[in-house]
C-alpha cells in the first residue's frame, strides 16, 4: 500500500525496513480471520491489519506513541498467525518489533504498568531471581483474588496464579556422558532462563535422548536467556545485550570444538535465536557472528528429524499435539513434531483451531490477563475435546498456560520421545494413573 | 494525487456536532463497542480498495440487532450518514466511509445461531465469516457453497451486500441462490424478517432485492443460508495451454457442450507465478495459461466428465493435463488460487477489475485487456472465474507513484467499458461500490437507473445508507444530498 515517508526518515535503517514491509501489505484483510485477538474482540484495531495501519500512521508522522496505539499493539500476542496467513508476505514480526521499540522509547506508561514491566524484565531472564520470586509467589498466592479486583494490579494476580503449586525438582545436571565414537554430532543446548526453573526435566530429557543416540553435548560458558522476554517488551538494548552474550558463548564453541547445531527446546526462544542475525544486522562487530549462530539454531524436533530415529511399535497412548505459535508460525515447523511422535508409537490427535494461540505468549498472560484467559479457555476446550491421554507441546510458556486449565497432563514433546526411546516415564504421567504403563518396545533400528 | 472518484461533500452540520453525536452514541453502546479517538478511526478509513480513504466520524461495533437498530434510529433522526461494514475486504470500496458517517461494523456479531440439518439451513449473525459456516458443518458432511476468494475473512453480511460469488458458483450459484432469509434493520430502526427456511416466500421477493443492494436498503444482522451436502469426491485438474486464446476458447466450448464442472478457473502466466510463489502448489510455470477445472461426484462420474473435458481441451491444443493426486495437493491448488489477489502484493500494488463477459467473447476481451494495459505502459495479471465469464484483470502499479496510480485507474475504466461493449457487465461479484459508480451510465440508461434509485428511496428516503456508493453523484433523484 501507499506510504508517505521523507528521505530523512528513510535514512533510519529501521524506518526504511518498516517502510518496505508496509509496502507489501495490500490491505486484503485475510490476516484478521486468523488473528486470536480479532477473533476474540471483533475490532479491526485488534487485528494485524488494524495494527499495521496504526504503526504506519505512527511511523509516518514520526510522532511519539499514544495511548490508543499502545493499547492495541500491547494486545498483540506476537503469535505470528497473521504471517502464516498473509498471501503477500508482509513481515509483520519485524514491523511490530520496531513498533514496540518505538513505544518503549517514546511513550511513558502509567506507573503500575512501568513497575510490572520492569519487574518482569528484572526477574524472568535470571534463573536465580526467578526461582526466588516463585517461592514468594507460592506464599502470596492466597492474595491473588485481592489483586485481581484492582485493574491496575491484575497482572500481579495473574503472576501469582501462574506460579506452579509445587517447586520443580531440580534436575541433576548430569555431565554429558561419554559418547561412543564416531559421534553423530556435536551440539549445544540452550539452557535458557524461565524453563530451566519451571521445568528442568525438559532439557534433562533432551540430554538423555541425544546422548543415547550418540550426539555429543557441550555446555558453552556464559550462555543464558535468549532475550525474547525483554525483546517483546520493546526493551531493545537489553534484548541485544542478551543476544550478544549468547553469540559470544556459541561462537567460542563454534570456532573451538565446532558445533553442528544449537538446540533449543523452548520454541519461543528458538524463534528469537533464529532472528539474532536480523536483530544484530546493524552491529558491525556482531552481524556476521549472529548470522552464523542463527544459521545453526534448530528446534529440538528439527534436529531429531535428522537422526533417523527408529520406528517403534504402536502403543495405546493418544497425544493431543499443541502446536506452539512460535513453532508453527514463527519457525514454520508444523509436521515434524507429529511425525516424530507417530514414529515413536504414539497416536497423535490435532485439536481444532490449532492455529490459534493459547494466550501464553511470553509475558502476555501476565500483562493481558483477560484476553489471555479467554484464549486459554478456547484452547483448553479444543484440547479436552480430543479426549487424549496427554498433551504434548514444544514451548514451556504454552505448557504452563494449558496445564492451569486442563486435567490432562501436559508434557514437552521431547519428554515423550525420551520415554519412548528408553528414558524414564515423564513424572506428570507417572502420577496420573493413566494407561500404558508398559515400557516401550524398541523395534530394530531402521 | 487528484482523485478521479469523488465522495459526497461532508455535511457541515454533522461535522459540527461530532462531539455530541459521539456522546449520544456512547449512551447507546458499551464503551468497547464505540471507536471515536482520531488514532483509532484511521484504520477504518478504507477497505481492500485502498486507493481511496476517508476517516469516519465514529465507528460503532454493535453486538446485537437491538444495538444496530438503536444506532440506525439515532442516525436517521439526526440525518447522519451510515456506512455498514463487515470485515472490510471489499475490492470495490463498498465499505469505505466518508467524513460525516458513522461506520456500522458488524465484526462483533459472530455467533452461529442455529444449524438445522433437517431443513439444510444455517442461521448466523451477519459478522460470521463465509468459511466458518462451512467449517461449522464440515464434519457432518455439509458446506455453504458460495466461496469468494476472501472467504477466510469476509463476512456473510458483506456477501449479501455485494451478492458475492466465488470459484464454485459455476455449479451452485452465487449468494442470492443460496440465501433463504435475513433479519434486516431499516434506516429508521425497524427490524424486518425477509424469507425464512423455505425456498420461496409469499409475496414480493424482497430478499432478492436486498441481496446485492450494497448496504443501501438496510443493514442485515442475521442470515439463513442453504447448506449443501458435500459431494462424494472432488478433483481439481490442471490444464496448461500455450496461449490465453486457446484456454479461453476451451472454456467456451466446455460450457457450450452442456458440461458444468464445479469450477473453471483461469490463470495467465503472471498470475501463475504470483500464486506459485505463495502457495507452492506445483502449478506449471512453463505454460501461458492455466485452467483449474474441478469435477465432483462419484469416481465414475468424475472420470466421465473429465474424459469429455480432456477431449475438448485436446481440440484446443492443451499441452499439459495434471490430475491432482491427493487432498493435500487439492487444498494447495485452491489455496494458491484463492490467495491470488493478496499474493500479488509480493510484486506490486494492484487494482482488481470485476467485469463479466459472454463466454464467446472471453478470448477477445483478454486480448484487448492486454492491449489496453500495455497502452498505459503497465502490466496485468489475469486470474478469474472463467466458467462464469467473470474476469479479474489485476492491473499492477506502484501506489507511491501518483502518475502510475492514475494510469492504472484509467486503464481499469477502459477495461470495464470494454466488458460492457462486449455485452457483459461492470461487476460480476465485487459490487459497484465507489470504484465502478461513475461507470454505471455505461451499463444503464437514465430511465433504468432512475428505477433503481426509486427503490432505494423507498427504503431510505433520506439516502443516508452508504450514500456515496453505487449511483453517480450527479442526477440522483429523491436524494436529500
Amino acid at each position: 500500500m501507499q506510504t508517505s515517508f521523507t528521505t530523512e526518515q528513510l535514512a533510519d535503517p529501521n524506518v526504511a525496513e518498516s517502510e518496505k514491509i508496509l509496502r507489501r501489505c495490500v490491505h486484503c484483510g485475510f490476516c484478521t480471520a486468523t488473528c486470536p485477538t480479532y477473533v476474540t474482540l471483533g475490532n479491526e484495531l485488534d487485528s494485524p491489519r488494524g495494527r499495521i495501519y496504526l504503526i504506519k500512521e505512527m511511523l509516518e508522522n514520526g510522532r511519539p506513541a499514544d495511548a490508543e496505539t499502545v493499547t492495541h499493539i500491547d494486545r498483540c500476542l506476537s503469535c505470528l498467525s497473521c504471517v502464516t496467513t498473509c498471501p503477500s508476505g508482509v513481515d509483520y514480526m519485524h514491523l511490530v518489533d520496531h513498533a514496540r521499540a518505538h513505544i518503549e522509547n517514546t511513550y511513558r506508561r502509567p506507573l503500575a504498568d512501568r513497575l510490572i514491566r520492569s519487574l518482569l524484565a528484572a526477574i524472568l531472564p535470571y534463573p536465580a531471581r526467578f526461582r526466588a520470586a516463585l517461592q514468594l509467589a507460592r506464599l502470596g498466592r492466597p492474595l491473588a483474588p485481592v489483586f485481581a479486583r484492582v485493574p491496575a494490579l491484575a497482572p500481579i494476580a495473574a503472576m501469582l496464579s501462574l506460579a506452579p503449586v509445587r517447586r520443580a525438582r531440580t534436575a541433576a545436571v548430569t555431565d554429558p556422558q561419554p559418547v561412543s565414537t564416531p559421534r553423530r554430532g556435536r551440539v549445544a543446548i540452550l539452557s535458557g532462563c524461565a524453563q530451566s526453573v519451571l521445568d528442568p526435566g525438559i532439557n534433562a530429557a533432551t540430554r538423555r535422548l541425544l546422548t543415547r543416540f550418540d550426539v555429543e553435548i557441550v555446555a558453552p560458558r556464559g550462555e543464558g536467556c535468549c532475550g525474547a522476554l525483554v525483546h517483546h517488551l520493546g526493551r531493545e538494548d537489553e534484548a541485544l545485550a542478551f543476544a550478544r552474550r549468547n553469540v559470544d558463548a556459541w561462537i567460542g564453541e563454534i570456532e573451538g570444538g565446532g558445533l553442528d547445531a544449537i538446540i533449543i527446546t523452548a520454541s519461543g526462544c528458538g524463534t528469537t535465536v533464529k532472528d539474532y542475525g536480523h536483530m544484530l544486522r546493524l552491529d558491525p562487530l556482531y552481524a556476521d557472528k549472529a548470522a552464523r549462530v542463527s544459521a545453526l539454531a534448530r528446534d529440538i524436533t528439527e534436529y531429531l528429524s535428522t537422526l533417523d530415529l527408529p520406528v517403534l511399535e504402536s502403543r495405546r497412548l493418544s497425544v493431543a499435539y499443541h502446536s506452539a505459535c512460535s513453532l508453527q508460525h514463527g519457525q514454520r515447523i508444523t509436521a515434524l513434531p507429529k511425525l516424530l511422535l507417530k514414529a515413536a508409537g504414539f497416536t497423535v490427535r490435532d485439536p481444532a483451531e490449532g492455529h490459534l494461540c493459547c494466550g501464553s505468549a511470553g509475558t502476555y498472560n501476565i500483562l493481558q490477563p483477560e484476553i489471555s484467559a479467554q484464549l486459554k479457555a478456547r484452547k483448553v476446550k479444543n484440547i479436552d475435546a480430543t479426549k487424549a491421554d496427554v498433551v504434548a507441546a514444544g514451548n514451556i510458556g504454552c505448557m504452563t498456560q494449558i496445564a492451569t486449565g486442563t486435567a490432562i497432563p501436559v508434557v514437552h514433546t521431547v519428554e515423550l520421545l525420551d520415554w519412548a526411546y528408553g528414558g524414564p516415564k515423564p513424572a506428570k504421567l507417572a502420577t496420573s494413573g493413566r494407561k500404558d504403563r508398559a515400557r516401550p518396545v524398541a523395534a530394530a533400528r531402521v | 494525487m487528484a482523485e478521479a472518484i469523488q465522495f459526497l461533500v461532508p455535511r457541515d452540520n454533522v461535522l459540527a456536532r461530532r462531539l455530541s453525536i459521539i456522546s449520544d452514541l456512547a449512551d447507546l453502546l458499551p464503551p468497547e463497542c464505540l471507536v471515536h479517538e482520531a488514532r483509532g478511526l484511521a484504520p477504518f478509513e478504507t477497505d481492500a480498495f485502498i486507493a481511496y480513504r476517508r476517516v469516519p466520524l465514529a465507528v460503532a461495533l454493535p453486538r446485537t440487532t437491538v444495538q444496530v437498530a438503536a444506532v440506525l434510529k439515532y442516525c436517521h433522526r439526526y440525518d447522519i450518514p451510515v456506512v455498514p461494514r463487515g470485515a472490510g475486504t471489499s475490492l470495490s470500496g463498498g465499505a469505505i466511509p466518508q467524513e460525516d458517517a458513522v461506520v456500522l461494523c458488524l465484526s462483533k456479531m459472530t455467533r452461529i445461531i442455529e444449524i438445522d440439518y433437517a431443513n439444510r439451513t444455517a442461521t448466523v449473525q451477519a459478522g460470521v465469516t463465509n468459511l466458518s459456516i462451512s467449517d461449522a458443518v464440515g464434519t457432518d458432511g455439509f458446506f455453504y457453497a458460495p466461496d469468494p476468494s476472501s472467504q477466510l475473512a469476509c463476512t456473510i453480511g458483506g456477501n449479501i451486500g455485494m451478492n458475492s460469488g466465488g470459484a464454485h458458483c459455476l455449479k451452485y450459484g452465487v449468494t442470492t441462490n443460496n440465501l433463504l432469509g435475513v433479519k434486516l434493520v431499516l434506516i429508521d430502526g425497524t427490524v424486518v424478517e425477509l424469507g425464512g427456511k423455505h425456498l420461496d416466500a409469499a409475496g414480493y421477493d424482497l430478499l432478492g432485492l436486498v441481496c446485492g443492494s450494497e448496504g443501501q436498503l438496510g443493514v442485515v444482522t442475521e442470515a439463513t443460508v442453504r447448506l449443501i451436502a458435500k459431494p462424494e469426491g472432488a478433483r481439481p485438474v490442471l490444464f496448461g495451454f500455450d496461449t490465453c486464446d486457446e484456454a479461453g476458447a476451451c472454456v467456451a466450448d466446455i460450457i457450450a457442450a452442456g458440461i458444468i464442472p464445479v469450477a473453471i478457473e483461469f490463470m495467465d502466466k503472471p498470475a501463475i507465478e504470483i500464486c506459485e510463489a505463495f502457495a507452492k502448489a506445483g502449478y506449471p510455470l512453463d505454460v501461458a495459461a492455466l485452467l483449474i477445472v474441478e469435477v465432483e461426484g462419484s469416481e465414475a462420474e468424475m472420470d466421465a466428465m473429465l474424459a469429455s473435458i480432456v477431449e475438448i481441451a485436446g481440440r484446443h491444443g492443451v499441452r499439459k493435463v495434471r490430475e491432482c493426486q491427493s487432498a493435500t495437493e487439492a487444498a494447495l491448488i485452491w489455496k494458491g488460487r484463492k490467495s491470488a489477489f493478496g499474493a500479488t502484493g509480493r510484486i506490486a500494488d494492484y487494482i482488481c477489475m470485476d467485469g463479466t463477459v459472454p463466454l464467446g467473447k472471453l478470448s477477445y476481451v483478454l486480448g484487448r485487456t492486454a492491449q489496453i494495459v500495455e497502452g498505459f505502459g503497465l502490466r496485468v495479471a489475469n486470474v478469474f472465474h472463467a466458467g462464469d465469464g467473470n474476469m479479474h484483470p489485476l492491473i499492477l502499479f506502484n501506489a507511491n507513484d501518483p502518475v502510475e496510480a492514475a494510469k492504472a485507474e484509467a486503464a481499469g475504466n477502459e477495461i470495464l467499458k470494454l466488458c460492457v461493449e462486449a455485452g457483459g457487465c461492470l461487476t460480476g461479484e465485487h459490487g459497484v461500490g465507489i470504484e465502478k459508480r461513475d461507470l454505471m451510465r455505461y451499463q444503464y440508461s437514465d430511465i433504468d437507473l432512475a428505477q433503481q434509485m426509486d427503490v432505494r428511496g423507498a427504503f431510505d428516503e433520506k439516502w443516508l445508507l452508504n450514500p456515496s456508493k453505487v449511483f453517480p453523484l450527479d442526477g440522483r433523484i429523491r436524494a436529500a444530498c
